[in-house]
């Protein structure tokens, strides 16, 4: 493999002003496939969700999925798109294993759904406005495995097995117009595209659109201009990158490949190229020569799709609030910077924090727990903040019990990890470990009765007026508790024994 | 009149996967000429308000539930399969060393 020269990014845009298209496959969260009744559990044992229409034996019929259809007139209403007044599917034929009718059903000139646009915030706040071409309608393909070639590629392997559990589970394909004007900011106004689209879909729940599951997929088309021109340059389209970072060095990664090579005196090549996660590169992949001729012809076994213009309006009055609106209201209520609202939602947090704020706790110590303490037990264990085992309610009776005081900050996390082991409800757990606060004033006195007994040196000092030195039989009182005492009444205890004024 | 050319034969069969041979290219371009000859004269009689027709069936909007109905077993499903390996459908190599 060629090392491939790359100009610094800086340079690259200093002479070019890139323009990028972005293509987005969502696989719909449906029961079922697209075009048959199959079911589409993940996992399920290799081609036991399959049947005469999503293998495409003779004498099969496709009838469509109503609940595809309305996923995808939900997500072409939240991109601010017009919807179709009257739609066909039609057939994109070519041979590959990947589909066994050979031909894959999609829509061509007719899409659900057209000329949309959606905002997107950058992390200074900046929203950019980014135009959408279309969204339509199409099935996705089935799952190869290479057998005999290295590491599982398709180059150099013997034959490939083929699971079609995957065909025709339903996807909605979101096309950009071409993004101008971004200028430096083109990779970040990317990755926010789709990560506000992805915050969308979730909205709508239309899918999970886990990124990492391949429930959604990015394809990044680049090209260059010389700055100050309008033309557009040849573009390189970049396939499957799939994590939002990625798409984000994707299309970095190919700004600063193709003005090497413009700036050399080449010439870009159309071309499909593929991302590598490991070190963010691209290398070519197929060359789009004349040779893709889909012949797309007009589905005949399916009649056409004419949604009903009350159809279309009660799914407009039922949309969401869109994810963006919310997330501004929230930050307001919050009172918290953009910056901060911005590591909420990397965190995948906000949910969590609202549902936590609904079960009654206050929107600090909501954002203080899955922030902080949770946010970390999350990044160690290597999972999704959702995926721990504790509930916003859980949370909530947490901040609970700080607020009137029976737990302290520390006996707090260990109650958190208490539950987070499966020990059980808070409460349960407060009381199996014993973890309450010591509030009984009784049992606090003689423990700070012997901690100055104990310190006798150090309650000099205190008596003489170093006040400050009352830490150190803070701390000694605190350890004969096992951390169990309120410290600030333990400090106060101490200073009234000696004497002496807060 | 439209035509098809023996080059368009070329590509379609190349599209289909299917190895003509140049008498065959040039049989069948004959052939297909005629077909599509006689199929373009529907459009002589298409006036403007004669849409073009992909439905026979004045029908929109066929639907069904979102609802599982059972599929083939995975023996089912591979019974007519030229080759199977682990429970999945074997194809030849797909591209060959590059």
């Amino acid at each position: 493999m060629t090392v491939t020269d790359l100009v610094s990014y800086e340079d690259a845009l200093a002479s070019y002003d890139p323009v990028m298209g972005l293509e987005v496959h969502v696989e719909l969260g449906t029961k079922t496939k697209m075009f048959c009744g199959c079911a589409t559990t993940l996992g399920a044992d290799a081609n036991a969700q399959t049947c005469p229409t999503c293998l495409g034996l003779p004498g099969s019929l496709p009838v469509v999925n109503a609940i595809g259809v309305e996923s995808a007139i939900k997500i072409g209403l939240a991109l601010n798109c017009s919807i179709a007044e009257w739609c066909r599917f039609a057939r994109k034929n070519y041979f590959y294993p990947d589909m066994p009718k050979n031909f894959q059903t999609s829509q061509y000139d007719e899409p659900i759904a057209f000329d949309g646009y959606l905002d997107v915030q950058l992390e200074d706040g900046e929203v950019f406005r980014v135009q959408i071409e279309r969204a339509h309608m199409e099935e996705d393909t089935g799952k190869s495995t290479h057998v005999g070639g290295a590491t599982g590629r398709i180059h150099g392997a013997s034959h490939s097995l083929l699971d079609y559990n995957r065909a025709g589970i339903p996807l909605i394909e979101i096309v950009t117009k071409p993004i101008e004007g971004a200028g430096e900011r083109a990779p970040e106004v990317a990755k926010a595209y789709v990560a506000e689209l992805r915050e969308l879909i979730k909205a709508l729940g239309v899918s999970e659109a886990r990124m990492e599951m391949g429930q959604m997929r990015c394809d990044v088309n680049l090209s260059l201009r010389p700055n100050g021109t309008e033309t557009f340059g040849t573009r390189s389209e970049t396939k499957n990158v799939n994590s939002l970072r990625s798409v984000e060095r994707a299309a970095r990664f190919e700004i600063q490949r193709h003005a090497a090579v413009l700036s050399s005196g080449g010439t870009i090549v159309q071309e499909t190229r593929h991302f590598h996660e490991e070190d963010g590169s691209t290398t070519a992949g197929r060359i789009k020569d004349n040779a893709e001729d889909y012949r797309y012809f007009p589905e005949p076994d399916l009649v056409p799709v004419a949604p009903a213009r009350a159809w279309v309006e009660e799914l407009r009055a039922a949309l969401p609030e869109l994810p963006r609106v919310r997330r501004n209201r929230l930050r307001e209520e919050w009172g918290v910077t953009a910056h901060d609202m911005q590591s909420i939602l990397n965190a995948g947090a906000v949910d969590l924090i609202v549902a936590t704020i609904d079960a009654g706790a206050g929107s600090a110590a909501a954002r203080k727990w899955w922030m902080g303490e949770l946010a970390r037990r999350a990044n160690e264990d290597g999972v999704e903040l959702s995926a721990l085992a504790i509930t916003p309610a859980q949370v909530a009776r947490v901040a609970a019990l700080v607020d009137e005081g029976s737990l302290n900050d520390k006996l707090a996390r260990q109650t958190i990890e208490g539950v987070l082991a499966g020990e059980g409800d808070p409460d349960t757990v407060v009381e199996k470990r014993g973890l309450k606060v010591v509030s009984d004033e009784g049992a606090l006195g003689a423990a700070v009765d012997e901690a100055i007994a104990g310190n006798a040196a150090i309650a000099d000092k205190i008596r003489g007026g170093k006040v400050a030195a009352a830490g150190a039989l803070v701390g000694a009182v605190m350890k004969a508790t096992r951390g169990q005492a309120d410290a600030a009444r333990v400090r106060e205890l101490i200073l009234e024994k000696l004497g002496v004024e807060g | 009149m439209p035509g098809i050319t023996r080059e368009e034969v070329s590509h379609l069969a190349r599209l289909a996967r299917l190895e003509l041979k140049d008498e065959e290219l040039e049989h069948f371009a004959g052939q297909l000429d005629d077909i599509i000859g006689a199929v373009a004269r529907v459009s002589e009689v298409a006036d403007q308000d004669v849409p073009p027709t992909s439905h026979p069936l004045p029908l929109t909007n066929v639907m069904r539930a979102d609802e599982v109905r059972p599929s083939l077993t995975p023996e089912q499903a591979l019974s007519g399969a030229p080759a199977q390996e682990q429970q999945r459908f074997k194809v030849p190599q797909i591209l060959g060393e590059e």
